[in-house]
C-alpha cells in the first residue's frame, strides 16, 4: 500500500508550509515552490506526510497510492 | 531498415469494398486535393466493421502509433477509451487538428487536400470505442475544402456521428490534450492537472480518445487493407509511414511522407555526404525536439531506435536542417523567448523559469555573456523539469540543452565577441505576438 | 444563579469577538503567506485553526448560559435558526446566521481533502460576511457594548478588521492576471501568486 506525494503544480502557490513540516520529503526552489521526492513516502514518515497534506493552505499537495 | 517505395504488395481483398490495395508512397497525400467524389473512387465508403472494437485487433497488428508527437501505441488507447466508462454511457472522440507546433504543417495539409480520409478514421474509431459524440478541433477557421467534405458526407450519410468543429486559440499549448478537453468544455485552451487521464474521464467527465489528424487518416486506411499492408513500409519496430514538414537551406518549407526508416540525409540534405552543402545542425521533432550535430548524425534514420541514440525523438515530423551561413544561437534564443512566452503561467517553476532561460540565450546568442549564465542555464533547466502540470517545461529544456551541446563551439565564439554568421535572417518560423490576455487563451 | 449565566454569556460573547477578530485576521495572514514574528510559517495556518475551534467553544457556551438564564426565554434552537426567539429577535438572529455560517466553514474544512476545492473556498469566503453580521449582533444585544471601554473594545476589533481587508482587497488590485504573469517574469517584476 505505497504511496507517494505529489503536489499540483497549478493550485501551489508556493506557502511553503510542506516543506517546513516535511523537509524530508520536500525541499523548496530558489523561487518557493516545492520539490517533492517522487519515491513512495518510507512509513516512519507517514504521519508527517498526512500532517503535511492537511496543512498546505491551498490543497494542493496530495498521497496517491501508486 | 526499409526505405520502400514502390514495393509491390499482394492483392488482398479488404473490408470496405476497395479491391486494389495501394503499393508505395505516398499513402495519405494524393496528387492533388481530392473531394469526396475522388476518394470513394479512389478508396470506397468508410469501411465500418458493424461492431464496436472489430477494429482493435487489425491496429494492434499493424503497430500504428500515435502522429501527434508522443508515439503513443493507438490500439492501447483504444482499447483503454473502449472499455471504460459505463456501457450506454457518454463517450467521446476527438481528432486533434490543432497543430499547434508552429514548424509543423502536415495537419494543415492532409486536411486540406485529403480531409475524408481523417474523417473517415473519425468515424471509424468513434464505432469502434462507442462513442456517442465526435469532434474535430482546429487551428484555425475551417478550410472551405473540410466544410465540404463534411458536407458531402452528409448528404451521402456517410457519418453516423455529426461532427462539432472547434477552432483552436493560436497558442503552442492549444493542442495538449488537457488543455483540449478544457476548450471544448467553453473554457481556455489551458492544460489542467489531471489524474485521472482523459482516456478515463475527460470532457465532461467523459471516458475522451484524442488523436491526431494523420493518426486517423492511417487508421482509416489500414481499415480498408489491413496490418501486413501497413506494415510493407516502414521498420519491423516502427512499421508505417509519417508525414513530414521539412525545411532545408535555400529551399521552401514542404510537407512529404516518408516511410519509418528513410535516412534523414535523403529528406534533409542533397543525397550526399554530411546534411548536404550548407547546413551546420539538424533539428528533429519541432520546438520541443533535439537538436543534432553534423557530421556525427548524418548517418541517422528517420525512426525512434535510431534517433534514441542521439536523445532525440520524431515527435509530430518537424525535420530542419539549419543553414550554415546563419548564427544557430540566435535562432534557439528566439525559438525559446517564444516558448516562454509561450507558458501558461499557471505552474510556479514553468512561468519563473523558462523567461529566465529565455532571457539567459538571448545572453549567449549576444556579445560575450557573463561566466554565471551558463551555471544558471543548467540549474534552471534541472529546477522546471517534471515540474509543471504539462511537459511544455519538459520540451523545452531538451531543446535548450541538446542546442547548449551543439552550438558550444558557436557559445564560444561569441565569448570572443565574434559570431560566425553571414546571414541574420530568421530561418526558423514563429508566430508574432505574446499572448497577454485571457481572451488569447480562448 | 441567573446573574451568573447572565454575566459569563456576556464575557464570553466578548472573548468571541475577539478570538475571532483574530481568527479572520490569521485567514488573511495565511494567504498572503505572511509570518507571525519568531514563529514558523505552519503556526500561522494551525493557529489559525485552532482558534476558530476555540472560538466555537466560546460561542457554545455563551449560548448555553444565555439559554439556561431564565430571567428570558431563549429557546436553544434560536442559536442557529433565525427568528426562532421572542427576546432581541433581530439580533439573535444575526447571531444565528454567523454561527451557521460558521459551522458551515468549520464542518467543510474539516473534510477538506474529500471536498471540491472550489467549494471549499467558496464557503470560506463567506467569513467576510460572518464576520460584520457577528459584529452587529454583538453591538445591537448588548447594552453595554454600546458605552465605555467595551464599545472601544469593538470599535477597536473593528478597524483591525477593516485594516486587514483592505490589505487584502489592496494585493487582490496589484495582482498580475495569469495572462500577464509571464510578461511580469520577462520584466523582472516579482510575481507573487
Amino acid at each position: 500500500m505505497a504511496e507517494t506525494l505529489r503536489v499540483n503544480p497549478i493550485t501551489c502557490a508556493g506557502h511553503g508550509v510542506c516543506a517546513e513540516l516535511l523537509p524530508e520529503l520536500v525541499t523548496l526552489d530558489e523561487w518557493g515552490y516545492p520539490i517533492v521526492d517522487p519515491g513512495p513516502v518510507p512509513p516512519a514518515l507517514d504521519r508527517g506526510a498526512r500532517r503535511a497534506v492537511a496543512a498546505c493552505p491551498a490543497l494542493a499537495l496530495k498521497l496517491m497510492r501508486n | 531498415m526499409t526505405t520502400a517505395l514502390n514495393m509491390p504488395v499482394p492483392h488482398e481483398s479488404a473490408p470496405g469494398g476497395a479491391a486494389r490495395q495501394p503499393a508505395g508512397l505516398p499513402r495519405l497525400l494524393p496528387a492533388a486535393a481530392e473531394d469526396l467524389r475522388a476518394h470513394l473512387a479512389r478508396y470506397g465508403p468508410t469501411p465500418y466493421r458493424g461492431q464496436p472494437g472489430a477494429l482493435v485487433a487489425d491496429v494492434e497488428a499493424s503497430g500504428l502509433t500515435g502522429r501527434g508527437g508522443a508515439a503513443f501505441p493507438v490500439h492501447r488507447k483504444l482499447a483503454a477509451v473502449a472499455r471504460a466508462g459505463a456501457r450506454q454511457g457518454r463517450k467521446v472522440v476527438v481528432a486533434n487538428g490543432a497543430e499547434s507546433e508552429p514548424a509543423s504543417r502536415k495537419d494543415e495539409v492532409l486536411l486540406r487536400v485529403a480531409p475524408n480520409l481523417v474523417l473517415d478514421g473519425l468515424q471509424l474509431v468513434a464505432e469502434t470505442v462507442g462513442a456517442t459524440e465526435v469532434h474535430l478541433y482546429l487551428h484555425r477557421e475551417p478550410g472551405p475544402e473540410i466544410l465540404r467534405a463534411l458536407a458531402e458526407r452528409g448528404v451521402r450519410g456517410l457519418d453516423r456521428l455529426a461532427v462539432t468543429i472547434t477552432q483552436a486559440p493560436p497558442r503552442f499549448l492549444a493542442g495538449q490534450e488537457t488543455a483540449v478537453v478544457n476548450r471544448l468544455s467553453g473554457g481556455p485552451a489551458l492544460p489542467t492537472f489531471q489524474p485521472p487521464r482523459v482516456s478515463e474521464r475527460g470532457l465532461g467527465g467523459a471516458p475522451t480518445l484524442m488523436q491526431n489528424a494523420e493518426t486517423l487518416a492511417h487508421l482509416a486506411l489500414i481499415a480498408r487493407y489491413g496490418a501486413r499492408w501497413f506494415r510493407a513500409v516502414g521498420t519491423a519496430t516502427e512499421p508505417g509511414s509519417m508525414l513530414t514538414t521539412i525545411y532545408r537551406p535555400r529551399a521552401r518549407p514542404q510537407v512529404a511522407e516518408a516511410a519509418i526508416g528513410t535516412p534523414l540525409r535523403t529528406l534533409l540534405g542533397d543525397g550526399d555526404g554530411a546534411g548536404g552543402p550548407g547546413a551546420q545542425a539538424w533539428l528533429v521533432g519541432g520546438y520541443h525536439g533535439t537538436w543534432l550535430p553534423l557530421p556525427d548524425a548524418a548517418g541517422i534514420t528517420l525512426d525512434n531506435a535510431s534517433l534514441r541514440r542521439f536523445g532525440a525523438a520524431a515527435g509530430a515530423g518537424v525535420l530542419a536542417a539549419l543553414p550554415s551561413d546563419r548564427c544557430g544561437l540566435a535562432e534557439v534564443a528566439r525559438v525559446v523567448g517564444y516558448l516562454a512566452a509561450e507558458s501558461a503561467g499557471q505552474c510556479g517553476p514553468c512561468l519563473n523559469g523558462l523567461p529566465r532561460i529565455a532571457a539567459g540565450l538571448a545572453e549567449l546568442a549576444g556579445r560575450g555573456h557573463r561566466r554565471q549564465t551558463r551555471a544558471d542555464l543548467e540549474r534552471w533547466s534541472g529546477l522546471v523539469e517534471g515540474r509543471g502540470a504539462c511537459h511544455h517545461p519538459d520540451g523545452t529544456v531538451r531543446f535548450v540543452r541538446s542546442a547548449l551541446t551543439v552550438f558550444e563551439p558557436e557559445i564560444q565564439r561569441h565569448a570572443r565577441g565574434q559570431c560566425s554568421a553571414t546571414d541574420r535572417a530568421p530561418f526558423l518560423p514563429l508566430p508574432q505576438g505574446m499572448p497577454t490576455s485571457e481572451e488569447d487563451w480562448t | 444563579m441567573n446573574t451568573a449565566f447572565w454575566y459569563a454569556s456576556r464575557a464570553t460573547g466578548i472573548v468571541a469577538l475577539l478570538l475571532l477578530t483574530a481568527v479572520l485576521v490569521l485567514g488573511i495572514l495565511v494567504n498572503r503567506q505572511g509570518r507571525l514574528p519568531g514563529l514558523p510559517r505552519f503556526a500561522v495556518t494551525d493557529i489559525h485553526r485552532n482558534l476558530s475551534l476555540l472560538s466555537v467553544a466560546f460561542i457554545a457556551v455563551h449560548v448555553l448560559t444565555a439559554v439556561l438564564d431564565t430571567y428570558v426565554h431563549i429557546p436553544l434552537i434560536s442559536a442557529v435558526i433565525p427568528f426562532a426567539s421572542g427576546y432581541e429577535r433581530l439580533w439573535l438572529a444575526l447571531g444565528a446566521v454567523s454561527l451557521d455560517i460558521m459551522l458551515a466553514m468549520i464542518v467543510t474544512s474539516l473534510f477538506r481533502g474529500r471536498l471540491n476545492r472550489v467549494l471549499w473556498r467558496a464557503v470560506h469566503l463567506l467569513a467576510y460576511a460572518s464576520w460584520p453580521v457577528a459584529f452587529a449582533h454583538c453591538i445591537g444585544s448588548s447594552k453595554d457594548l454600546q458605552q465605555g471601554w467595551m464599545l472601544g473594545l469593538a470599535v477597536g476589533c473593528a478597524m483591525i478588521i477593516a485594516a486587514a481587508v483592505v490589505w487584502r482587497l489592496a494585493h487582490a488590485a496589484r495582482q498580475v492576471p495569469r495572462a500577464g504573469r509571464v510578461a511580469a517574469v520577462f520584466s523582472q517584476r516579482t510575481v507573487t501568486r
